[in-house]
């Protein structure tokens, strides 16, 4: 707790910090939500990333506008590149969206807990484990939630399928409707070549008890990245007919297609 | 079964004047929850209390006796006396005895407890129970409702009792509906004379946590709960509660505020950490036992809004206040 007020006071700049006193932060008296988050460990990580989304990725965000304020939210894009790295920068684009900053949250593997403190690190700067009662209290506290309805089909694909949306799960839909929440739909171009994978050993994943151990760069490669953030889209519940949550998720499907055509049209070179 | 003391000098009030006082019993009357319960009752009540252990702390407001609910000695309590409302906070820790007389003690004295209020019409239980019941998982999501599956007794043996004793409680909930039963399952319980596992270690100097793993957790004073216990036996609305503030913390965080000093144990192996318990337990002493070392891995943390929305439960304690008070003892013993 001592160390981590050091570090805050030592490398956060003027900037994230005073994006966060902008921002709706629901937590308790001493600084941490249910969850385990934690607005200093946010702060700090923040600061780390900056690094990555502005000179190492050079991310260009487009339509930030369109995230509302304040309120329940579900941030649904589509997910690539092996490691979550899409999730971090679309969250860091959210906290310091200079149209009003927000801290997302972000769904993780449910190994991760099992984990020593990667799990609890995860928790502090906004991890959630997977589980739809997280989900639904986070939305009924009128948090933003980014969901990648493709989960590891769309991150673990490899290179061959690149921008080609994998099927979506329906459960952010569900949640949209009966949480009664806007959907803001984002199209993420540049990460596909960030970790181009050929495929998965999948005795060696298998044996390590994770998704997927993709043949890939050991380390992400500088491909410039763009974030399409779409208009909120809303759907009313109660949920009526599956039919019709499916019918619902490929309207978000569609969008997000858009989004991505639209960055690899404004897209000049992968590393460009 | 012995009596203890006699209710002579019992405290009245405008409020309940003396054919309308009712009499209650209270178990585990001589623990740090049950005084405070009574302090409150007593207004009000005529308070009957029994402890399992002779107690030093015994209200001589308060008749009190010193038995074993699981022994038939016990029914002679309610025959004595027609109680009109039961407050079940006795229980055998699960550091005391073994396994198959703890058993014995709180899930078939519960039984007889429940037996003899139904036998000597009682319209009114309040039963203590824990979040633990809920278990320590890696997966447990955050804020679980009262419907949540009670996954302990899966995940350790130790803390069968816990769950079965709730199982019997919820069964004699919906079978006997006259009895009103309400079962509250607060989060940690801590504060002045509170001697469970959590409040020991926040009041001993160097505390065992395991390297890498930070739980979130929930502490309740135990004078917020005593209201609570109060405002479940006073309000008719029987069912299962959680009870907990809505503020949390990280256990190496609250213990930082404390002012204990952290003892790192090894995580990994996973079955290390439990070995290790074991050893901090018995040598050491520190109040660390093996089977709960998941409590010290991953979080419970439950949803009490039901409770607060549904009888205005409000903890007055803030976390700041709890930690401060174990600080400040650690001061005076020092100074």
């Amino acid at each position: 707790m001592k160390f981590r007020h050091y570090l805050k006071q030592r490398f956060v700049p003027s900037d994230i910090a005073e994006a966060f006193d902008r921002m709706p932060v629901n937590v308790g008296e001493l600084g941490y939500d249910p969850w385990g988050f934690n607005p200093d460990s946010a702060k700090l990580a923040l600061t780390a990333i900056r690094f990555l989304y502005e000179k190492y990725f050079r991310v260009q965000a487009h339509g930030l506008e369109h995230i509302p304020q304040q309120g329940r939210l579900l941030v649904i894009a589509n997910h690539s590149g092996q490691l979550p790295m899409d999730g971090v920068l679309i969250g860091y684009a959210l906290a310091t969206n200079p149209y009003g900053p927000r801290m997302a949250r972000a769904m993780i593997e449910r190994f991760f807990p099992t984990v020593p403190w990667i799990g609890n690190v995860l928790n502090q700067i906004g991890g959630i484990v997977g589980d739809p009662l997280n989900c639904v209290n986070l939305l009924k506290r009128e948090e933003a939630v980014i969901v990648f309805p493709e989960g590891v089909r769309g991150s673990g694909k490899p290179y061959r399928l690149r921008y080609q949306l994998q099927r979506f799960g329906a459960g952010f839909m569900h949640l949209a409707m009966e949480q009664d929440t806007p959907i803001v739909p984002v199209g993420v171009v540049g990460c596909e070549e960030t970790m181009p994978s050929l495929g998965s050993i999948d005795p060696l994943a298998k044996l390590l008890g994770i998704p997927y151990v993709p043949i890939a760069p050991l380390v992400p490669l500088p491909a410039r990245v763009i974030l399409n953030f779409g208009e909120p889209m809303r759907f009313a519940g109660p949920v009526e007919s599956e039919e019709q949550v499916v019918e619902n998720v490929e309207q978000v499907k569609d969008e997000i297609r858009r989004l991505i055509d639209k960055g690899l049209a404004e897209r000049k070179g992968v590393f460009r | 079964m012995s009596r203890r003391a006699s209710g002579n000098g019992r405290v009245r009030t405008r409020t309940a004047p003396a054919r309308e006082r009712r009499k209650v019993l209270v178990t585990g009357a001589g623990g740090a929850l049950g005084r405070r319960v009574i302090e409150r009752l007593k207004e009000c009540y005529d308070v009957v209390g029994v402890d399992f252990r002779w107690r030093k702390h015994v209200d001589p407001d308060v008749v009190h006796y010193e038995v074993d609910f699981e022994k038939r000695k016990f029914q002679d309590v309610f025959r004595e006396h027609r109680f009109a409302g039961v407050i079940h906070l006795g229980r055998i820790g699960s550091t005391q005895l073994n396994r198959a007389r703890r058993y014995n003690s709180n899930v078939i004295g519960t039984e007889r407890l429940l037996q003899y209020s139904q036998q000597y019409g009682v319209r009114k239980v309040v039963i203590l129970s824990s979040h633990y019941v809920y278990g320590a998982d890696a997966n447990n999501p955050a804020l679980l409702d009262e419907s949540t599956p009670m996954k302990a007794a899966n995940l350790t043996n130790e803390l069968v009792d816990s769950v079965e004793l709730e199982n019997l409680c919820n069964i004699y909930l919906y079978k006997h509906p006259e009895l009103n039963i309400t079962i509250l399952r607060p989060c940690n319980i801590v504060g002045p004379g509170v001697q469970n596992n959590l409040s020991k270690i926040l009041a001993s100097r160097v505390a065992p946590c395991l390297i890498g793993f930070s739980p979130m957790m929930q502490f309740i004073h135990v004078d917020d709960l005593a209201e609570a216990v109060v405002l479940a036996y006073e309000k008719d609305q029987r069912g299962v509660y959680n009870v907990a503030p809505d503020d949390w913390i990280a256990y190496q965080d609250a213990l930082e505020l404390a002012g204990c000093h952290r003892l790192f144990l090894p995580s990994l192996p996973p079955a290390l950490p439990r070995v290790l318990a074991s050893l901090v337990n018995g040598v050491a002493g520190l109040p660390f036992p093996s089977y709960l070392v998941n409590y010290f891995k991953y979080p419970v943390i439950i949803d009490g809004r039901l409770f607060a929305e549904r009888f205005g439960f409000r903890p007055r304690r803030t976390l700041q206040e709890i930690f401060d008070y174990y600080r400040g003892e650690k001061s005076r013993q020092a100074a």
